[in-house]
């Protein structure tokens, strides 16, 4: 079992979870998952690390309750456990050599986002953190982020927070006042990481995207978590979860992401019909 | 030939109860019943005990067989198992997916004239009621190493058996077992019998590799694993699941900061293959191993019970003729959809066992010969809709002996379907090589061992099974861990 010492609510849907892991804080770095089962009758669910602490052993998830799966996991209190959870899993993302970068996070990736942002930070390297929201209520981890950044700039769909627009705006502005980005990663909506990477194709900049499709196993085995990049599928589990965001068929992935959303409604009923015994597939790692 | 019993002449082997094939298309309960006592008196009466004994050199593991059928011919169950399970430490497993019919059983001689002995069913039956008989059959394994150790010359045979593949005393040797499929389990088992502390790393959070994410329930009873898990367990055997080394841990790691002595790597074939064609992206196509993990680890088929979903179409095409295919056919088929199996050979050449792809038609599964998918096509919103197949006819045998199939031009044809399933084996994961210096691979990324003793070009480190072979048997993986059992009681012996 792996006991849960921390969880706080950092919006109304996000919840930040500490998890007593000591093997995988030793070992976990930016960009790599998790693949935890609150129960024996749970799914296995994936989760980008948000933060990890090898002294104290314990790594931090950040997730949105979205599915029965992540409903029933922000219902879970310091002191109840988590039945398995195995990592690290994928690989890390590839960050040395980095010089400028921009990291930018959509909604929930942005807890992805952050440590990546830090390490940058720590590793001597200019971050801009571009990062956005639907309104000013979801913003997350700006402190945090302000503290591993050169600038952060915040983007909201409502302009709730005085800043409206999307983060490919914010980022088209940057490379025009000449910010020369060598490296621009990217975490969030499918959606949102394919015009990232639109924008950053004419400029040749390195673009790295960190896919979240339906996993099972999480270590090679089923390949349900195929990724179309450029004429191959590649399996996010064991070849990323991050890959050159050029390449990346994003139509494909939208697609292949909504394979089980009919199963939805489903498992939450089951799940709200068990007393909070239950839940499902449909919310994945990241956004 | 002498026998104790009066040989039953009978042609065909004595018919083993199954469900019914109607209800099974609907239930994941296991098929095959098993023997009474009755039908298994009156099949081992079958047996002529013949004195070449054929069958034990068919057994990978070496069980010796007319020494247990002829117990059972006597009712003497208890000390059936007995001998069984001295050579054979996972007889409820083995009797149930050996592929017999290509081992004891394809070189009986009775079925020479007539059907073999129905051994595995024997083995089957053996293990099945040692389990509700535990203390007789506990009591028989006492007996057996009292009548050796009183110097008879036949129970010491079958004893040594046993004792084990290993003969070196190992208290104080820690060993690193990893993976928990079938060669890894048995090379614990072998090494715990000498006092070895063994751990076994697994990186799914369940214990037994592929009899728990990949043989199905209807086959083989997950209960039935985990009982022989659990022996193991009570013997010693400590258990780490959700620990996938190359990632957790990698193998210098084990042995330099965790102490292992010897490391044994059994790892087996999990990586899909794909067939490599047009379309198999698509919504509702996808690999065996997807489908039966979701069925079998995460027992999909009790959705939303158990909250993993699997898809399932009405029409389903399975692309393969191995095993792996007819159980995600069978698999399909009882989650409601309406299966063919497509396979580019003929019936000869398909690697499944018999016993398989009779059930399977019994279950109204059906089959297209000679036939390969060429394109899978989708509709608007990317589901696949149907595939186009090519007649092949065989030509000339290939490197592997059997005839080369080759696609008749101008025979396209397209099959409606709303699921595929690609069943076309599975490769080494690359892992456990990326991750471990001076490890020798073949370029598939299969481990280089020794055969006899299932060393690597690493000291210390041994490795067997579906990692060093490539996709096989239960059997020849278990095989394989024995082996490698000794070799690691040689080694850390000779240090």
């Amino acid at each position: 079992m792996y006991p849960i010492e921390r969880v706080e609510p950092l919006n109304a849907e996000v919840t930040r979870m500490v998890v007593r892991a000591p093997e995988i804080a030793r070992k976990i770095r930016p960009g790599q998952f998790i693949m935890l089962r609150i129960d024996e009758r749970g799914e296995r669910i994936p989760l980008t690390m948000n933060e990890c602490d090898p002294e104290a052993g314990t790594v931090t998830i950040v997730f949105q309750a979205v599915g029965a799966t992540t409903m029933r996991l922000a219902q879970l209190k310091a002191g109840d456990a988590l039945l398995d959870f195995a990592g690290p899993l994928g690989n890390p993302t590839e960050l040395e050599g980095a010089r400028r970068a921009c990291v930018i996070g959509g909604g929930l990736g942005t807890a992805i986002a952050y440590p990546q942002a830090k390490w940058l930070h720590e590793h001597g390297c200019e971050v801009d953190v571009i990062t956005g929201f639907r309104t000013k209520d979801l913003i997350l981890l700006e402190d945090e982020i302000n503290a591993c950044s050169t600038r952060q700039i915040i983007m909201t769909d409502d302009g709730s927070n005085g800043n409206k627009g999307l983060v490919t705006q914010a980022l088209q502005q940057r490379i025009d006042e000449g910010a020369d980005y060598d490296l621009v990663l990217a975490v969030g909506p499918v959606i949102m990481m394919k015009f990232v990477a639109a924008t950053t194709k004419p400029y040749g900049i390195k673009t790295l995207v960190s896919m979240n499709p339906l996993m099972i196993d999480g270590t090679g085995m089923c390949g349900g978590c195929r990724v179309k990049v450029g004429d191959e599928y590649l399996h996010a589990c064991v070849d990323g979860p991050d890959f050159d965001g050029h390449l990346v068929d994003y139509d494909d992935a939208m697609r292949r992401g909504v394979m089980y959303r009919s199963f939805e409604g489903a498992a939450r009923e089951a799940a709200e019909g068990r007393d909070c015994n239950g839940g499902t597939d449909g919310e994945r790692k990241g956004a | 030939m002498a026998t104790s019993y009066e040989v039953n002449r009978q042609k065909e082997k004595t018919p083993v109860s199954e469900l019914d094939p109607a209800d099974r298309a609907k239930t994941f309960d296991e098929v095959a019943l098993g023997y009474t006592e009755e039908e298994a008196v009156a099949e081992a009466r079958r047996c002529i005990q013949c004195p070449n004994t054929p069958c034990v050199g068919g057994c990978p593991v070496g069980v010796p067989i007319p020494r247990f059928v002829e117990q059972v011919a006597e009712g003497n169950f208890a000390r059936a198992y007995a001998i069984v399970k001295s050579a054979n430490s996972l007889p409820a497993i083995c009797g149930r997916v050996c592929p017999q019919e290509t081992q004891c059983e394809g070189v009986c001689t009775r079925g020479r004239n007539g059907e073999p002995v129905a051994i595995g069913r024997l083995e089957r039956f053996t293990s099945d009621w040692a389990f509700a008989h535990p203390e007789e059959a506990a009591a028989a394994m006492d007996g057996l190493r009292e009548e050796c150790a009183a110097g008879d010359e036949l129970a010491c045979s079958i004893w040594r058996g046993a004792e084990g593949a290993v003969s070196q005393d190992l208290a104080g040797k820690r060993v690193a077992v990893i993976g928990s499929g079938p060669a890894s389990l048995t090379c614990a088992g072998e090494l715990v019998k000498r006092g070895c502390d063994i751990t076994v790393f697994e990186a799914l959070h369940k214990v037994g590799g592929v009899l728990t994410y990949g043989i199905p329930e209807f086959r083989l009873p997950k209960d039935l694993v985990q009982r022989e898990v659990s022996k193991l367990g009570d013997k010693g055997v400590s258990f780490e699941v959700n620990a996938l080394v190359g990632k957790l841990y990698d193998i210098d790691e084990l042995m330099e900061d965790r102490g292992f002595d010897a490391v044994f790597v059994g790892t087996g074939a999990g990586l899909p293959s794909y067939l490599g064609i047009e379309g198999e992206g698509l919504n509702g196509v996808s690999v065996a191993s997807e489908l039966l993990t979701r069925v079998n680890l995460m027992k999909a088929y009790q959705f939303p019970e158990y909250e993993t979903p699997v898809y399932a179409g009405k029409k389903c095409v399975v692309v393969g003729g191995g095993n792996v295919a007819m159980d995600a056919a069978r698999t399909a088929r009882r989650l409601g959809a309406d299966v063919t199996v497509v396979y580019r050979r003929g019936r000869e050449e398909m690697p499944a066992r018999a016993e398989e792809v009779h059930h399977a038609e019994q279950e109204g599964i059906k089959f297209l010969l000679l036939t390969n998918p060429v394109r899978i096509l989708g509709d608007e919103s990317g589901w696949v809709s149907g595939v186009e197949c090519v007649r092949m006819e065989l030509g000339e045998p290939d490197a592997s002996g059997r005839r080369r199939p080759a696609p008749i031009e101008g025979s396209e044809f397209v099959i409606d379907i709303d699921m595929l399933v690609v069943a076309a084996g599975s490769k080494t994961n690359p892992l456990i090589a990326k991750t471990t210096p001076g490890l020798e691979v073949t370029p598939r990324s299969l481990i280089v061992a020794d055969e006899r003793t299932g060393a690597t070009s690493k000291p210390g480190v041994f490795a067997g099974g579906d990692a060093v072979i490539g996709a096989a048997t239960v059997i020849l993986a278990m095989g394989a861990g024995k082996r490698a059992a000794a070799g690691i009681g040689e080694y850390l012996t000779q240090e």
